[in-house]
């Protein structure tokens, strides 16, 4: 049994050490919200963060977490930063499908919280890992920049 | 081979039924529907439906049964606190109809949008009609029937507020759900006057006034996606996050060569892995479109059933699987090139004779890979065999279609397939077919619990419906008055069943109407195929307007004339045996004068650039849409390519959702690009060399062009969908600007295999 820390709560888990975090918050906790996309860290859909750094979630295993704090897309808007993402991606409409934006929107947290006022190459380099195949970059990178300006 | 021929079949009528429908002609037409209403207890409010000519449905049903429960999923809903349910029929892949259709029927219905929530409607084509999502025909196919399940609605609010009031309904005005009575100033909301407008007469659809354009105070404008917050705060959506109690996982594992059959497998060992908890082999239906054989593994979570599945060792029969090899068919149909087609499809004047008295001619070889569809949401179907009915939750673009197939495979009527639509995670056409549906129900059939069938990102490149690879050997002619005169073409492609050509694989007519030779010959040579083809967005356009919108640019280049020009005058050219035969076709040469127009001014067309900077454009008509797109561009020695900008242009009628249809101008263009850089499928003996995306380099923000600006003619026409238009005319844009860039012309795709590369 190990015990995690998701979104500032506390949960038990039956699971092996060396199940990827994907599945055990998509399979046994219920927040499905992190999306499978790829399982070799290349599309960023499953991105979280875990001691409020992004991972991709299909490379950690949950043996490896320990007591670190695990946030996914269902907390990320108690986070000041990812509200005020959120609600940017919402004000000019990002999602297409819509499948990939919970990783972008992790990954874009991420970066606002480690640089309130990043550039387009710092915005490229915080987003290179996130594949989005419907194409809406252009107003990920837009929402981004609202939401940086909202916090200037 | 006859299996592949019975699937094949399946799928080409698939398309077939996706291309027909055309903009000027929705296929449901008045005469042939009427509507239905429901009252009762358990129904709060008014509740309009709306059904094709099935009389025997109409009658009112009982409370609580199955007939109610339906009709509380048609189209509208009106609850007492004035909050409107708006049921969305067709499947919302990324296309962004769940928000366009509440559009629509709320303009009519002079709803507030505030107030409407959108739901998915469940799968039950005989209230809905047609529920698929393919082809850009979601909003041609329902524009009158949805803007008639408004207006109906609407009248019967109106004709309750004339009998509560005595007034005259012509007296009764309605805006943002509230009913006014213009002579005393009274008013109500739809929502306390939606019981009584239930015991209203259902009207005649023929009675109502639809508004003109003029009119419109909700269509046209910018909407967020009615599902943004769900999806930006990750609540479940898509057919991946569905769980159900007492759920178990599944991966089924079929042949890496298209068609190989389970001899054996390692079963006691499989079974002997930690959270597995069953493992058989199927055989399946023997249908690409249905059940492969394979192995199925049931395991208590996914990471159990991927883990276990390492493990598995299958013998696999390879009687009749694959060996196809794309290396093959490329040598192969660079030999057959020159010769003659082997059937014949277009003959038109005299190719011979305007070859013989051209002032030049001009030929040229294109040709373009395999591509896969590789949507974010890898397939997956849950499904749950219970009380004889088979009940599924799927991620599928074409639900209505799957129900038949899947009745098959459960051994049941269609009507004990019970479907429920979730969001669909991507579809580019890859979930036309439903054989990942047909598969989880084959699983389900063994399995005491609801079970949810995924699979791996691996399992998507290996087994998709790709698009074709093609070749096009063309010679073209130019008169003495620098004039389009012939137009020669032999295209290799594809053939699944030895008689046509396989799904997707089929020249598509668009060109006849659009580059208008007035001597046309056209023919085929097909080579027999294994591997499963498909639509894959804008099928068939996404790469013949490649190799023939830069085939027209070295026209116009042996021409003298300016390409524009040079475009301008074939469109317009009055070829009578090359105008569309099928009424339905709304292709129109002054909309597709208008929009290459428009794209030309907006690019700046004529201006002078630096040199190593070039400006090139295309047009197409695909999907009942007419696009330009116009690329400017830098190519440094490196041949790494700089995107200045991309205009796009196009006439696809009214808009309903301008924030949506820029969305998909963007990112259709983005798709494009990114498709003709770098994505190609190579197949070597039977089995597909990709297997997930460090190899299939799909465009990342850092090369994402930033600068794509989209234009709407928004002509009086019938409004069309917006999912594929702004798709074909990109790439050859990009190499028509290549070519005015460093004088090097792209005939074959993807250009990464030409040394190109995007900057930074």
């Amino acid at each position: 049994m190990l015990t995690l820390t998701v979104n500032g709560q506390s949960r038990d888990v039956d699971v092996p050490d060396d199940m990827p975090l994907l599945w055990v918050l998509r399979d046994h906790l219920s927040l499905v919200g992190t999306k499978y996309g790829c399982g070799v860290a290349q599309c960023g859909v499953c991105t979280v963060h875990v001691a409020g750094k992004p991972v991709r979630s299909c490379q950690l295993l949950v043996g490896d977490v320990g007591t670190r704090p695990i946030v996914t897309i269902e907390g990320i808007g108690a986070t000041p930063n990812g509200a005020k993402l959120q609600q940017a991606w919402m004000e000019i409409a990002v999602p297409q499908c819509g499948y990939c934006q919970a990783g972008q929107i992790m990954s874009a947290t991420a970066l606002l919280d480690a640089n309130p006022q990043p550039d387009d190459a710092d915005i490229d380099a915080a987003m290179a890992g996130n594949l989005c195949r419907c194409g809406t970059y252009i107003r990920i990178r837009r929402a981004i920049k609202n939401a940086a300006a909202k916090s200037a | 081979m006859a299996d592949f021929a019975r699937s094949d079949a399946y799928l080409s009528a698939l398309l077939q039924e996706v291309h027909s429908v055309g903009a000027a002609r929705a296929p449901f037409t008045i005469g042939r529907r009427s509507f239905f209403k429901l009252t009762g207890a358990g129904v709060a409010g008014l509740v309009l439906g709306f059904h094709l000519g099935d009389t025997a449905f109409a009658a009112e049903p009982a409370n609580g049964n199955d007939a109610a429960n339906q009709a509380m999923n048609a189209f509208i809903r009106i609850a007492p606190d004035n909050t409107i349910t708006i049921y969305s029929k067709c499947p919302e892949i990324g296309q962004g109809i769940k928000t366009s259709f509440g559009v629509i029927i709320a303009e009519e219905l002079d709803a507030d949008w505030a107030h409407v929530v959108m739901e998915q409607a469940d799968i039950n084509p005989k209230v809905y009609g047609s529920q698929g999502a393919g082809g850009s025909t979601s909003i041609p196919r329902a524009w009158n029937q949805l803007r008639q399940a408004g207006a109906g609605a609407k009248a019967m609010l109106v004709a309750a507020a004339a009998q509560a009031w005595s007034g005259d309904p012509s007296q009764i005005t309605t805006r943002d759900s509230v009913l006014t009575h213009t002579a005393s100033g009274r008013s109500a909301t739809y929502g306390s006057l939606a019981a009584a407008a239930a015991k209203m007469p259902v009207p005649d659809p023929k009675s109502l006034k639809l508004k003109t354009r003029a009119e419109y105070r909700l269509i046209g404008k910018r909407y967020r996606g009615v599902d943004d917050p769900k999806v930006v705060s990750g609540q479940p959506l898509f057919g991946i996050d569905v769980q159900r109690p007492g759920m178990v996982y599944a991966t089924y594992t079929k042949c890496p060569a298209a068609g190989g059959k389970v001899k054996s497998f390692n079963a006691d060992e499989i079974k002997r892995q930690p959270g597995v908890l069953d493992a058989f082999a199927i055989e399946g239906t023997g249908l690409v479109v249905e059940v492969m054989p394979g192995v199925a593994i049931i395991a208590r979570d996914t990471w159990s059933a991927f883990q276990a599945r390492e493990k598995l060792r299958v013998d696999w029969d390879l009687g009749e699987a694959s060996t196809d090899s794309t290396s093959h068919f490329s040598a192969l149909a660079k030999e057959v090139a020159a010769s003659f087609p082997q059937k014949a499809d277009d003959n038109v004047g005299d190719v011979d004779k305007s070859f013989a008295n051209a002032a030049k001619t001009v030929e040229a070889y294109y040709e373009y890979p395999f591509a896969a569809h590789v949507p974010l949401e890898p397939m997956n179907t849950t499904a749950h065999w219970h009380d004889g009915i088979m009940e599924l939750w799927v991620p599928t673009q074409q639900p209505d279609r799957g129900l038949p197939l899947i009745g098959k495979v459960a051994g049941v009527v269609p009507e004990k397939v019970v479907m429920h639509q979730t969001r669909v995670g991507g579809g580019f056409g890859r979930r036309l077919v439903n054989d990942y549906a047909c598969e989880a129900a084959a699983i389900a059939l063994k399995v005491d619990a609801p079970v949810k069938l995924q699979w791996s990102r691996e399992d998507d490149f290996a087994h998709d419906f790709y698009r074709p690879a093609g070749y096009h050997q063309f010679k073209g002619a130019i008169d003495r008055g620098g004039r389009l005169d012939a137009w020669q073409e032999h295209f290799i492609t594809f053939t699944a069943d030895g008689k046509k050509e396989a799904s997707g694989a089929n020249l598509t007519d668009n060109l006849r109407y659009s580059i208008k030779a007035p001597n046309l010959r056209r023919g085929k040579t097909m080579f027999p195929l294994k591997i499963p083809t498909g639509a894959w967005r804008a099928p068939g356009d996404n790469a013949q307007v490649f190799a023939a919108q830069s085939f027209m640019h070295e026209l116009s280049l042996a021409s003298g004339r300016d390409h524009v020009e040079f475009l301008l005058d074939a469109v317009n050219r009055d070829v009578p045996e090359l105008a569309p035969k099928d009424a339905s076709v709304n292709f129109s040469p002054k909309r597709a004068t208008d929009v290459i127009k428009m794209c030309a001014d907006k690019a700046g067309w004529g201006k002078t650039l630096p040199k190593g900077s070039g400006l090139g454009l295309a047009w197409c008509y695909s999907h009942a849409g007419h696009v330009a797109q116009a690329v400017e561009l830098s190519v440094d020695a490196d041949k790494s390519i700089r995107i200045a900008r991309i205009v796009v242009v196009l006439d696809v009628g009214p808009i309903i959702n301008m924030a949506g249809s820029e969305a998909q101008a963007q990112g259709a263009s983005t798709d494009a690009l990114s498709t003709a850089m770098g994505l190609k499928i190579t197949i070597e003996n039977g089995r597909i060399r990709e297997q997930n995306y460090n190899s299939y380099p799909i465009l990342r923000m850092p090369f994402a062009p930033m600068n794509i600006d989209a234009y709407f003619i928004q002509s009086d026409n019938p409004p069309t969908g917006m999912g594929e238009p702004a798709f074909p005319a990109l790439a050859p844009a990009l190499g028509n600007a290549i070519f005015a860039a460093t004088g090097e012309r792209v005939r074959k795709l993807p250009l990464r295999d030409l040394g190109y590369s995007l900057a930074a």
